[in-house]
């Protein structure tokens, strides 16, 4: 078990290397520091405003380590990987002191999103892999593929129209952290990210369950005089568990990254619309700070799934 | 000699026809007969909805130069106008309009075409129904060029690794994690921006974000493939690699693909419905109609035309696309393919 983990961290350590090179490939070979300079400053920028903009922000120096011993490639990976993420290239902000401020406030946001998705997606598709084959289901399913394609964009707008503009129980957007009045800036983004992800979860765990009350466990159960409803609680949910844990795990590390369209919609000052504003500012280095933070996390995350793997299914064996 | 303004509409003519193509070749095979008749007979509505957008496309991908253009507009008159464009010409207003528009903006103009405008006009005097029609080219586009690129980029790294195994297979599997373990939006956001905006650039940076999923199902099957008992044979027989990996494996692969494209179609267009809003979209894409019209969405009297027009187009089109998406996996594929996360 342990030298497991030890294996998979280490390739994931190797596959963060690879992420850190496609980014260095990206942001420095293919948009070269002129380009970055010049964006920053505009393109009428002097080249002499060019070259203190790209010493000031330690864009100077020779690409490659075959040019020069102190080169931008090892300033890359040595700041990245000593988590020393240096100054954004929009407004000199320290990016470590943003994301500790954003990530806090996108936690609030998608952490309740994803619990109570999670518990919806799964009660809704129970209770249509309960009904399976009856009209129940099939308009059950009509609706997710309905819900599934409508954009998130028209979700938001939608909702901000309707529950805010015309029901006024909501604030169209904004935030407050103080404790009383949080979850009133809340509620409308929380309700857009939960409707916005069920369709396709819920159709999802649907196939997983329906896929279930085929196997042998479950005829033998019905046979023992187990209740279709005890079967479905206590047999087929706890066996689908294992494909809905793949995909939910791996979201876990994501909650982080807090959600771009929702955060920047609703005024939340979080990591999402962080990412927004470095987008908007061609903030190069925030920008590569937040890809390498969830390609960190990514990695982790299947770490972890590995790892619950073996928890939950006995016959999953690490190796 | 073609003029350049005619690439992304010969684009659109060569996918129709690859498409065309797909389907006389698929015809012949009795099995893919079947599936298809089947999927006509299951899914007739979608089917239906699917030709109509794609029919659009096509009338706005057909464009000529000369004709007579709207009112006293000289430039229009030099550049090459599509069907739709022509069918449009001659509408322009200076505003919102009637029939949707119950206020004048700006002044009271009077309307060019009073009865002209089923949809009514956005902000800038330009007729919606005009705008919603060439959204549908737009979208067949951005779908239809990156699974173009994505599909066989997938098929070459996934099948190569699965077939050959051994280092190459490594090499390729680390690729693929490392590409999957990157936020795919904003790894697409980052190629935009170093590529730089216009419809190849976010074609190509959608296409590299999105055939890592279909070239890890390539090379599982392809492994699977590879041990079965009438590959062993043509191997021991001495047929070369190259003839059995056209010969056996891809077309075993084959319905895979077909479910590939038509499930990814609608992630890809949803994408550029968000890359649209950060303002890194295609011109011309419902994205951007939508990103236009969420402002005056908060008028007063609200205009809701804009938004609804576009948005009950990507609408209409998403959903008869995953509709036969879900129908066609069902009847090729109940197994391998239930969905990757």
């Amino acid at each position: 078990m342990l030298a497991f983990v030890v294996r998979r961290l280490f390739y994931g350590f190797f596959v963060v290397l690879g992420v850190l090179f496609l980014l260095f490939i990206l942001f420095f070979a293919v948009a070269s520091p002129d380009d970055i300079a010049r964006r920053a400053l505009g393109e009428k920028a002097l080249p002499q405003a060019l070259e203190v903009w790209k010493v000031n922000h330690g864009y100077d120096k020779p690409l490659w380590p075959w040019q020069a011993r102190d080169n931008l490639l090892a300033d890359h990976f040595r700041s990245m990987l000593s988590f020393d993420f240096g100054r954004s290239d929009a407004d000199d902000v320290p990016i470590a002191r943003r994301l500790r401020q954003g990530a806090g406030v996108s936690l609030s946001l998608t952490v309740p999103i994803f619990v109570l998705g999670l518990g919806l997606a799964v009660l809704l598709s129970l209770f249509v892999a309960f009904f399976r084959e009856t009209y129940i289901d099939t308009s059950g399913v009509f609706l997710c593929v309905l819900a599934m394609s409508v954009s998130i964009l028209l979700y938001i707008v939608g909702a901000q129209y309707l529950v805010a503009k015309l029901l006024r129980w909501f604030p169209i957007s904004g935030y407050d952290p103080d404790l009383r009045v949080v979850a009133r800036f809340l509620a409308m983004p929380v309700l857009v990210g939960v409707l916005s992800g069920v369709g396709g979860d819920v159709r999802f765990y649907r196939t997983v369950f329906v896929e279930e009350t085929s196997r042998d466990y479950v005829r033998t159960a019905r046979s023992k005089g187990a209740g279709e409803l005890r079967v479905m609680i206590f047999h087929v949910l706890r066996n689908g568990m294992i494909p809905i844990l793949t995909r939910v795990v791996l979201a876990i590390p994501f909650l982080f990254m807090g959600a771009l369209l929702l955060e920047s919609f609703f005024g939340i000052p979080g990591l999402g619309s962080m990412t927004v504003d470095a987008i908007n500012n061609n903030d190069f280095a925030t920008l590569r700070v937040m890809v390498f933070i969830g390609s960190l996390l990514f990695v982790l995350g299947q770490v972890i799934t590995d790892v619950s793997y073996s928890l939950v299914d006995p016959r999953v064996r690490l190796e | 000699m073609l003029p350049p303004y005619l690439w992304s509409n010969l684009a659109v003519l060569l996918l129709f026809g690859a498409g065309v193509a797909l389907g006389v070749y698929l015809r012949r095979n009795r099995l893919w007969r079947e599936a298809l008749s089947s999927l006509v007979r299951r899914r007739p509505l979608a089917i239906a909805a699917l030709c109509l957008y794609v029919l659009v496309g096509l009338l706005d991908s057909v464009a000529w130069v000369g004709g007579p253009a709207a009112g006293a507009d000289t430039v229009a008159a030099h550049e090459a106008r599509s069907v739709i464009d022509r069918v449009f010409a001659g509408t322009p207003e200076s505003s919102y309009s009637a029939p949707l528009a119950t206020v004048s903006f700006y002044g009271a103009q009077p309307l060019e075409s009073p009865r002209g405008h089923l949809l009514g006009t956005d902000i800038l005097g330009r007729d919606v129904l005009y705008r919603t029609l060439k959204g549908a080219r737009v979208a067949l586009l951005i779908g239809g060029l990156t699974s173009l690129i994505s599909i066989p980029l997938a098929l070459l790294f996934g099948v190569g690794a699965g077939y050959f195994g051994g280092r190459l297979d490594d090499a390729v599997f680390f690729l693929i994690s490392t590409l999957a373990s990157m936020p795919s939006l904003l790894l697409l956001i980052a190629l935009i921006m170093v590529m730089g905006r216009s419809t190849l650039s976010v074609c190509v940076a959608l296409g590299i974000t999105s055939w890592i999923g279909f070239a890890r199902l390539a090379r599982a099957e392809t492994l699977k493939l590879r041990e079965l008992d009438y590959v062993q044979a043509a191997r021991a027989l001495g047929v070369r690699d190259r003839r059995i990996v056209l010969r056996h494996i891809l077309p075993n692969l084959a319905h895979l693909v077909v479910i590939t494209l038509v499930l990814m179609f609608s992630g890809l267009v949803l994408s550029e419905v968000i890359l649209a809003w950060l303002g890194i979209g295609v011109d011309g894409s419902w994205g951007q109609m939508i990103d236009q019209a969420r402002d005056e969405f908060s008028r007063d009297p609200i205009i809701w035309w804009n938004i609804s027009a576009a948005g009950g187009a990507l609408f209409g089109l998403l959903l008869a696309v995953n509709f036969i998406g879900d129908a066609l996996r069902d009847i090729l594929d109940p197994r391998t393919l239930r969905e990757d996360a």
